[in-house]
């Protein structure tokens, strides 16, 4: 597939916001729980709920640039029944909108922040299974469709947003740094087990479909002479990526190095001298990785109409 | 129910690529808008076509076939393009199982294109809304068309009638017949998506002779054989004739 970059804003950010939140909430109910020191309502809450409400909000932003009517988008409500990405449409803002209210309620000591937050993180969980069934849900594009693509999803997410948490509260002077980095470090060591896990599934993947069945022709050796036209079209722009094979083994290396291992050291590294500029630096390292690893993701994805698409004449 | 779908005969199929000019000037030109093209006499021409036709060599040379494969929306009976969609723009009609895209609703996210295996949906680069084959579902139905026209324009232009147009859940329709008798198969069964359109495979050609065509039908007599043959020396036809 084409690797869009609305497409890896979106879901790059929104996991980024999600992951905030979650760290956000993992705060506050482990203070309720006396596990951890208690965090200040504005200075703590209710800025990191802004800052993860501008994660989705630029993520939704992004998102538009994806669509040929943006000005139509509001009719995507209409088929959540069927549709992945009618869920995902109808959850984000409504996610967004918990996590404000969350915010505020801290803001303005509202009390019930415990509950809000609960349903908020529902809301996140179902936004994360959303965005990733999006892509899972699809059976043909085989390199998607398993259960990794959601736990991925789930995994980097929330590995990027604890990273993020970690700076924050580093630069906020909350006691929480350390715990958001360790935190931090064991998603991303759990996404790099998982990633990896997908990873080693798609080398070995057979595509189900092939030459033969695409035109119903048993013969083993069968060519393509002619797609139909000289110039490009909509099936060669939209399903291939275009790219040097050595080129999507540069961004999966790549990845694999600014996703996992580097973000992990400078996380301990900067927990441990609390430096809030080394944990900055280990978010947009990881952030990058992560926009890099999305763009394999879309590159990795063989669409079976490929197979129709193959030589210009 | 009604299913109406193109059987499409690879065996008499030359690649002259009728059905898609034809195609393209009816869908260009009718109330829904014009399918919009970018460069055509230039470099790297390129546009929004719902019907291609490609080529495939099949065997090794010197024992090589030449397949041409039309290729165009399918008509899915389970169509994966349908349910992804979020809007409702795609959808499929329980009155005759077209599917069609609602141009008026599509917000051209282009999720229906990745959900169909078979790479037939095409974005209207200017419209920017997805486009597929209709079944020329403003021909079929138009009472202003005489009666032997309410076929899809592809049909109508296709030479050597390659292209049959009906209903494939009549078991007596011509559609019908043809993929019976003929081993009328689906593009890519292994997605359980049960494409409506067939195709009817290479296959030998044979003589096929009725046995009226035998014999002369104004004959019921049969007494052809019983006029006496002219003897060597007697005047043959063609001596009387030159006279
Ligand atoms: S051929 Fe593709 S676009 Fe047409 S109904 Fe089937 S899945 Fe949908
Ligand atoms: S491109 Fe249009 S028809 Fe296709 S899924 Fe999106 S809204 Fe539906």
């Amino acid at each position: 597939m084409h690797p869009a970059f609305s497409v890896i804003f979106l879901t790059t950010l929104i996991g980024a916001g999600q992951g905030l939140f979650l760290a956000l909430y993992a705060a506050e109910v482990g203070a309720f729980l006396d596990a951890l020191p208690p965090q200040a309502a504005h200075g703590f809450f209710a800025i990191g709920s802004t800052l993860a409400v501008v994660f989705l909000g630029a993520g939704l932003f992004a998102s538009f640039f994806h669509l040929g009517r943006p000005e139509r988008a509001w009719r995507t409500v209409a088929m959540w029944r069927t549709s992945w990405l009618s869920r995902e449409v109808i959850v984000l803002p409504a996610f967004m909108g918990l996590v404000a209210a969350y915010g505020a309620a801290h803001y303005f000591g509202l009390g019930d922040t415990l509950l809000v937050g609960a349903i908020a993180m529902l809301a996140c969980v179902a936004l994360f299974v959303c965005t990733g069934m999006i892509y899972a849900c699809i059976k043909f594009l085989q390199e998607w469709a398993t259960p990794l693509t959601v736990i991925n999803f789930i995994l980097l997410g929330c590995a990027s947003g604890f990273t993020f948490a970690a700076a924050f509260a580093a630069a906020t002077g909350s006691a929480l740094t350390g715990e958001f980095a360790g935190w931090a470090v064991t998603f991303t060591v759990a996404a790099f087990l998982t990633r990896a896990a997908s990873l080693i599934r798609n080398q070995r993947l057979k595509p189900k479909s092939t030459l033969q069945t695409a035109v119903g022709i048993k013969h083993p050796r069968i060519v393509q002479k002619a797609q139909g036209f000289m110039g490009g079209s909509f099936n060669t722009r939209e399903f291939f990526h275009g790219a040097s094979p050595a080129l999507v083994r540069a961004v999966k290396w790549g990845f694999l190095v600014l996703v996992f291992p580097l973000p992990a050291v400078l996380l301990a590294a900067g927990a441990y001298f609390q430096s809030t500029p080394v944990l900055i630096v280990a978010f947009v390292v990881q952030y990058l990785g992560l926009m890099l690893e999305r763009w394999f993701f879309f590159a990795q994805a063989n669409h079976p109409q490929n197979l129709y698409y193959q030589a210009v004449s | 129910m009604t299913q109406l779908a193109l059987i499409i005969d690879l065996n008499v199929c030359v690649g002259c690529h009728a059905c898609v000019t034809s195609c393209k000037e009816w869908n260009t030109s009718g109330g829904a808008g014009y399918l919009s093209d970018d460069n055509p006499y230039e470099r790297d021409p390129t546009g929004c076509f719902l019907n291609r036709v490609q080529t495939f060599e099949v065997g090794e040379f010197p024992n090589t076939q030449t397949v041409h494969f039309p290729k165009s929306c399918l008509h899915c009976e389970d169509p994966p393009c349908v349910p992804v969609c979020p809007t409702g723009a795609s959808y499929k009609r329980a009155e005759d199982g077209i599917v069609l895209v609602d141009y008026d609703k599509c917000i051209g996210c282009k999720y229906c294109a990745w959900a169909c295996p078979y790479g037939v949906r095409e974005v209207d680069e200017h419209q920017k809304v997805m486009k597929k084959c209709t079944l020329c579902v403003d021909r079929i139905y138009d009472p202003k068309l005489p009666e032997a026209e309410r076929k899809p324009a592809c049909v109508m232009a296709c030479p050597t009638n390659a292209r049959l147009f009906g209903d494939i859940h009549d078991p007596e329709s011509v559609v019908s017949k043809a993929i019976r008798e003929n081993g009328g198969y689906q593009l890519m069964p292994e997605w359980g998506s049960k494409p409506a359109n067939h195709y009817l495979p290479r296959r030998t050609t044979e003589m096929r002779l009725r046995a009226d065509e035998l014999e002369r039908v104004d004959n019921p007599l049969k007494i052809d054989g019983l006029l006496p043959k002219p003897a060597l020396k007697e005047p043959a036809l063609d001596d009387v004739t030159t006279w």
